[in-house]
């Protein structure tokens, strides 16, 4: 349509074809990697599909229905949720008081840092066959110091009420250290002056921390949380390694089902299920943290 | 205009090397030599990979137009996964070994192909040669009437003792238990406690982790059961998981634990035992004969192999793993696999793979050889596990293999954690395994 304005027009209409062609490379990689097989492990959760049968049979809600029924599925998410709500409120706590710690500046800071944030590097691998020694029955580690104070040895690894708390234990020690880094960079944007204000007003630190840093961490402690919430979900190595999900499945937790479901037993409908359930579950936790932010952008 | 010209080669060059980084599986080489892909486990402490090299190397020196490419898959619960993987990634290897309890799911699934035509086409020798493996290994490979797969690293289920530790404790060296009742007697008076009531050394060690435990528990159920059955059907489509036998089975290890305490309490795992046995922490293990050679050269302390004690009667779990060949490849390169599997199963190889771990040669000549007759006379340990062979019968083997562990294990473990009776967790498997195997009714 010619007008007075087809200059801009076809400008606008040239970017947008630049922008989508240079786009286009990254758009097929999501589509193919991420999009479909979210479609498909949608459409496989809607089926059966065991080993050996050669097509998947549409069965509906079935699958969801059984897990509903399950025993089993229900234990898993209990142990999922008990792992989480033990690593993520303990790791954000110390991570916070780390955090605290080595915002200030003073000799061998640098050190403490480096010291707090090293297990968060280390591959869990190695973390979780390290932790296995330790908790090994009686004669490892921590059973033996146990010994020499003259208590009983746990053995932790072997029993249902014991194997998720020492887990999250171990996690805790790792990650405390990643979620330092993100509270020290909300800390060091809290600028110095509300605390001279306030120590001028004659506050004490306590009132300090809850009346200004908290507040002004929200927004951080937010997205940590869901960070560690994540995070804790998509753990599966230090299963594998420790507990293979034992003792009677007291480990198992949802993604280590998963790829029971459909690697060691290829029930590729159940392992898609259950998919579909973690991924509702993560997709609910990281919505909280977007819908908070859209509204912390006006506030600002 | 020169801008916008490379902006669209820039992103013409991008797509197409993203398209051909996505691509998928390569194309196999197709050279005048054929490479044979050749997925393998090791489940037992070691040096095997090497060993495995070496019959490669041997099998190519005699075959210069056949590469063999051994890949090790890490242990048995790996491989089954792996070999999985790659079939679903359209990259199969051309043969591998797995469980021999793998067979139902290999050929239900159509990973594995039967070999009764090869062994037809090679005639007598064929004949002969099939009819050379022992009965108790070779029961391992039908399906339908079809063979499989054939037997290569097989082991038993044996009893290590501590023969230093029975002298300590005046018990006669050269005699292990026979019989259950034996075993808590002599069990009880290994046990060695510190002054603070803590435990030194155990009397006995069973392993009862996830992947292990059923291994042992097929030995106990084959010892108490009324007519001697197994704890499945032949055609692998029921268990008989829920009788009083079994249940008392596993209240006897229960009670290893908890009432005569000559156990270490909970979960054990496979792995460790070997370790704690070398370091004089347990006097007596449940193991399979494939560790021999590595406690051989380890042990610091004289030491002895034994059958496994009985109840109603002697019994014991065969293991251990076969070769198959991947169905859907070329008929050259299963011609070459074939070859390559016959190569590996000679008397003499099997007799040497017997040597070099401890393994059983599944094959009735190879114990004619001078090789094993020399490995006997040295180690007399080794006889045990040969000798045991007429009582031994394969481990759980069902359609579902892995699903049918899992659960059996499960509830073994819900047994010894005290969250069930041992009459309830044998129920409540017997309820989940027949579930699981409905389909195959």
């Amino acid at each position: 349509m010619k007008s007075y304005h087809s200059g801009i027009l076809t400008r606008a209409v040239k970017t947008n074809i630049k922008a989508w062609a240079l786009l286009s490379p990254a758009l097929l990689f999501l589509l193919v990697f991420t999009v479909f097989p979210i479609l498909r492990s949608f459409y496989l959760g809607l089926t059966q599909f065991e080993l050996g049968m050669r097509t998947p049979v549409f069965i509906g809600l079935e699958n969801y229905l059984n897990f509903a029924k399950s025993q089993l599925f229900w234990k898993i998410m209990g142990n999922t949720l008990l792992f989480s709500l033990l690593t993520v409120i303990p790791s954000m706590v110390i991570g916070l008081c780390l955090a605290l710690i080595v915002n200030k500046k003073f000799k061998g800071v640098g050190f403490l840092r480096t010291a707090f944030f090293y297990p968060v590097v280390m591959p869990m691998i190695a973390i979780a066959s390290i932790w296995m020694f330790i908790y090994m029955g009686e004669s490892g580690m921590l059973d033996q110091l146990l010994i020499m104070v003259g208590l009983k040895p746990l053995n932790v690894l072997s029993y249902r009420h014991t194997v998720v708390p020492a887990m999250s234990f171990m996690y805790v020690w790792k990650e405390a250290g990643y979620l330092m880094i993100f509270f020290l960079s909300g800390l060091q944007n809290i600028s110095e002056e509300m605390y001279e204000a306030a120590t001028i007003d004659g506050a004490k630190p306590w009132t300090m921390f809850r009346k200004i840093t908290l507040p002004l961490l929200a927004p951080t402690l937010l997205f940590v949380s869901t960070i560690a919430l994540t995070n804790s979900v998509k753990l599966v190595d230090h299963i594998v390694i420790m507990t293979e999900g034992g003792p009677n499945n007291g480990s198992t937790m949802l993604l280590y089902h998963i790829y029971q479901q459909g690697f060691a037993w290829f029930d590729q409908a159940k392992a898609s299920a259950l998919t579909v359930v973690m991924l509702v579950i993560m997709l609910g936790i990281s919505m909280l943290q977007f819908v908070n932010t859209d509204s912390k952008i006006h506030y600002n | 205009m020169r801008k916008r010209f490379i902006l669209i080669a820039l992103f013409l060059f991008v797509a197409a090397t993203s398209f051909v980084g996505a691509a998928g599986s390569q194309e196999p080489k197709q050279d005048a030599k054929m490479e044979l892909t050749f997925f393998y486990p090791v489940q037992v402490g070691g040096p095997l990979t090497a060993l495995i090299d070496k019959i490669c190397a041997d099998f190519m020196a005699e075959n210069p137009n056949i590469a063999i490419k051994p890949v090790y898959t890490g242990n048995y619960d790996d491989t089954v996964v792996k070999i999985q993987t790659a079939i679903q990634g359209k990259n199969p290897p051309d043969f591998f070994i797995n469980l021999a309890t793998q067979r139902f799911s290999m050929a239900s699934s159509q990973i594995a192909m039967p070999l009764d035509d090869f062994i037809k086409a090679d005639g007598d020798a064929g004949k002969a040669y099939i009819d050379d493996f022992l009965k108790g290994f070779m029961e391992d490979s039908y399906v339908n009437g079809k063979i499989y797969s054939i037997p290569f690293q097989r082991s038993t289920m044996v009893l290590f003792y501590n023969k230093d530790a029975f002298s300590e404790v005046g018990l006669n060296p050269e005699k292990a238990p026979i019989s259950w009742k034996e075993l808590v007697e002599y069990s009880q008076k290994l046990v060695k406690k510190d002054a603070a009531g803590n435990y030194e050394r155990y009397g006995v060690g069973i392993a009862l982790n996830s992947g292990s435990a059923q291994w042992a528990f097929t030995g106990f159920a084959l010892q108490n059961s009324v007519d001697g059955r197994n704890l499945m059907s032949e055609d692998g489509k029921k268990v008989y998981f829920d009788t009083p036998e079994n249940a008392e089975a596993l209240q006897f290890w229960v009670d290893l634990q908890n009432k005569y305490g000559v156990m270490q309490k909970g979960i054990v795992q496979w792995t460790d035992l070997p370790g704690q046995f070398l370091g004089g922490k347990v006097a007596m293990i449940y193991h399979t004969t494939g560790n021999l050679t590595n406690i051989n050269k380890n042990a610091t302390f004289k030491f002895g192999t034994a059958f496994l004690p009985g109840s109603k009667r002697i019994g014991a779990p065969t293991g251990g793993g076969n070769f198959y060949i991947t169905s859907g490849i070329a008929p050259a390169r299963q011609k070459a696999a074939w070859k390559f599997i016959k190569f590996a199963t000679s008397a003499e190889r099997l007799a040497q793979w017997n040597l070099d771990t401890g393994y059983v040669a599944p094959r009735k000549s190879s114990f004619e050889t001078k090789l094993i007759k020399d490995y006997w006379a040295r180690l007399p340990q080794a006889k045990v596990a040969f000798e045991q062979i007429p009582y031994a019968k394969p481990e759980l083997t069902t359609y579902e293999a892995s699903k049918m562990w899992r659960i059996l294990n499960d509830n073994i473990q819900s047994s010894i954690t005290g969250e069930a009776t041992p009459a309830q967790a044998m129920k409540k498997a017997q309820a989940q395994a027949e579930d699981a195997l409905k389909r195959y009714q």
